[in-house]
């Protein structure tokens, strides 16, 4: 369970990752997506989140130098939170009626 | 530690022992000690059991009439509310965990003590904190949602101290987060030689899967009150349909932990039956790997039933069809167990002692409590018995009658081993069938009643339903005296009580290979485990094998 040193320069490469992400957050929002596909726009923004909070996590947090289990541990965690929102989405789309 | 116990040895405490080590407040409130910080929350869930317990009494001498004379309908909402809030925040959830777990784990695997001590004392102060919190709001306006906090009542409407409440919950789950964390750490890191994994008491076993739904369920319901408070106190739309939120959004988040911390209660429970019932009955546990599996396959599948607790709330059809069935798998692994245990007691050398009884109590009142679930899971038959008494009578079956039977059948076991002490044998006795009589005298008619239409949380009743809640007024009556009377011979015997010796029962495990109370060290060498779980055995120190003299029975207080 030693530390693992990081070199400075995969932290500024990942500091650069995470800055072009963001700047191609905020443009992707400037362009109209819905028009091709409707809802593209979250799509694409949340994509970019969790590419994002992929690299925080595997670098930044370390996770990319640990070992199998706490990869799991790290995995079942999200897992979790898929069940949740997978389940609850279950209800939410499968109701016989709409109320808008 | 040699001493054989067929000869009725005479035994002293060991000189020196955690509990004398070192002495003064300083030495309790700062102490690492696995064993002390179990002490520690002995004391204080005990105190939340009484403040729910006031609670509970008050409901029941309220329902003694139906029109209700004791209290005002706003005081009676917030009577069952603090009383829920009281015994599952603060006593139930952590009660076999923080406090028959803490101190056993580490002795159980072999270790010096939980893989991070300081962290361990941390929870039990983040446990004060939250409860601090709580009962300022029981003190400042109580608190009158029910326990479950529906919303937009808990956001919106509710004139009661929601907010200091739900900030008292939040707080409190990072205290069952780092013990759960603990925990796991622990048991994966810090087995003895010789501990494999499926050498691990099942105690141990209940506690790690207990432990995956501390760490992965409680961040859910921590988040999801503090939604609630954020709404309450901001004005920000989560779950206030005025404010663009979805009533029952919360219910799916809520529940999302709720269900399967009634796993956190009970697996626990079910743990601590599977110590008892090979050693009151000398033989191996019966399916030793499928008991440990059943833990795992609960805590994981009750992660996906939660919405059985909304069937009648507009949810999907199709949804609910699904939950429907999947809380009908989560019955199979808690079967395996029943049946295990009951395979285990078939042909076995039982003694009817203290621990044994309260195990015998656990099963049948756990089947009758897991069955009404089945029933209550069944979508035609949920409509009728939904939000009756019917549903009061079936999580009490498996909150009271299973959980809290597990608790106290277990402390009287591990008792000797915490205070070197025995305790008097024949009042335990009376006082775990007092219970069990109290218990199904106030909890039986409430099935009844519920299946008769009483809905639950009302402050009044139709006439016709007095007689089975007087009842159940009187069952509690009884159920009171029942607790008592181990609170004070278990106190009495702290000072008065026969020395134990390190194994009175005998019992297999780890912890019983230690002098009793055990030194601050856990061990004075590091065992090394060289035979199966529950093997009577191939264990000759436990001096079950000796070729003569008389038969060996379990050691007594008032023998
Ligand atoms: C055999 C597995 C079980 C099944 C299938 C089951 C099923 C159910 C269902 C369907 C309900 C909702 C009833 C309604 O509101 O109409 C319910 C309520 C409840 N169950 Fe169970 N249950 C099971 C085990 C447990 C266990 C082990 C516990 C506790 C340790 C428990 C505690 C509760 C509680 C506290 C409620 C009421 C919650 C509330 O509305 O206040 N159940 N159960
Ligand atoms: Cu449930």
């Amino acid at each position: 369970m030693s530390e693992h040193i990081v070199s400075p320069k995969i932290y500024l490469g990942i500091f650069a990752a995470l800055m072009i992400l963001t700047a191609t957050t905020v443009y992707a929002a400037t362009v109209d997506l819905n028009e091709h596909f409707p809802g593209l726009n979250v799509i694409v923004a949340l994509v970019i989140a969790t590419c994002k909070a992929i690299l925080v996590i595997l670098f930044f947090m370390h996770a990319y130098y640990s070992s199998k289990r706490t990869k799991l541990i790290i995995f079942s965690g999200f897992f979790w939170l898929a069940i949740m929102l997978a389940l609850t989405l279950s209800d939410y789309g499968s109701r016989t009626w709409d109320l808008h | 530690m040699s001493t054989s116990p067929t000869t009725p040895a005479v035994h002293q405490l060991p000189e020196e022992h955690y509990l004398n080590s070192t002495y003064g407040l300083r030495s309790w409130l700062l102490t690492t000690d696995h064993k002390r910080i179990a002490l520690l929350y002995l004391a204080s869930v005990t105190f939340f059991f009484f403040i729910g317990g006031i609670f509970a009494t008050m409901i029941r001498i309220h329902l003694l009439t139906p029109n209700g004379y004791l209290v005002t309908p706003e005081t009676y909402n917030k009577l069952f509310t603090m009383h829920g809030v009281a015994m599952i925040f603060f006593f139930l959830i952590p009660s076999i965990p923080a406090v028959l777990g803490n101190f056993l784990v580490p002795l159980m695997i072999g270790a010096k003590d939980l893989a991070f001590p300081k962290i361990n004392l941390l929870s039990w102060y983040i446990y004060l904190v939250g409860g601090c919190f709580v009962l300022y709001s029981f003190a400042t306006g109580g608190l009158d949602t029910g326990w479950t906090f529906y919303t937009p009542l808990s956001s919106v409407y509710s004139n009661s101290a929601v907010t200091p409440a739900v900030i008292g919950i939040f707080i409190n789950g990072f205290s069952s987060i780092l013990t759960g964390l603990n925990f796991v750490v622990t048991i994966h890191t810090m087995r003895a030689p010789g501990m494999t994994w499926f050498r691990l008491p099942l105690f141990v076993w209940a506690q790690y899967a207990t432990s995956i739904i501390f760490i992965l369920g409680t961040p859910v319901i921590a988040i999801t009150l503090l939604l609630v408070g954020l709404e309450r106190m901001f004005h920000l739309g989560f779950f206030n349909p005025a404010l663009g939120g979805d009533p029952i959004l919360f219910q799916h988040l809520f529940w999302f932990y709720s269900h399967p911390a009634v796993y956190i209660m009970i697996l626990p429970a079910m743990g601590v039956i599977s110590e008892i019932i090979p050693t009151f009955t000398r033989k191996p546990i019966f399916g030793y790997t499928f008991i440990a599996a059943s833990s795992i396959a609960i805590a994981v599948i009750g992660f996906f039933v939660w919405a059985h607790h909304m069937f009648l709330t507009g949810e999907s059809t199709y949804a609910a069809l699904a939950f429907s069935l999947l809380s009908y798998l989560v019955a199979i692994p808690s079967a395996v167990k029943v049946f295990n245990w009951t395979s285990t007691l078939y042909r076995g050398s039982i003694s009817y002692d203290t621990p044994l009884l309260y195990s015998l109590g656990f099963i049948g009142l756990f089947l009758i409590g897991g069955l009404t679930g089945l029933f209550l899971a069944c979508l035609g038959l949920d409509i009728h018995i939904h939000d009756t008494y019917f549903v009061v009578a079936h999580f009490h079956y498996i909150m009271v009658g299973g959980a809290v039977m597990g608790y106290v059948g277990g402390l009287h076991f591990w008792w000797p081993k915490i205070t070197g002490k025995l305790y008097p044998e024949f009042l335990a006795r009376m006082a775990a069938v007092i219970l069990f009589v109290g218990f199904n005298l106030t909890f039986f008619p409430q099935f009844i009643l519920g299946y008769l239409g009483m809905p639950r949380r009302y402050h009044n009743y139709p006439p016709e339903f007095q007689v089975l809640n007087v009842m159940s007024t009187a069952g509690a009556s009884i159920l009171a005296l029942g607790y008592l009377l181990p609170m004070l011979y278990l106190t009495w015997s702290m000072r008065y009580g026969k020395v134990a010796g390190p194994n009175p029962w005998p019992a297999t495990g780890l912890e019983w290979r230690t002098p009793s109370p055990p030194p601050t060290e856990n061990f004075d060498v590091t065992p090394v485990v060289d035979w199966e779980a529950y093997d009577f055995k191939n264990r000759p120190d436990l001096g079950l094998t000796q070729p003569s003299g008389p038969a060996l029975s379990p050691a007594h207080g008032d023998d």
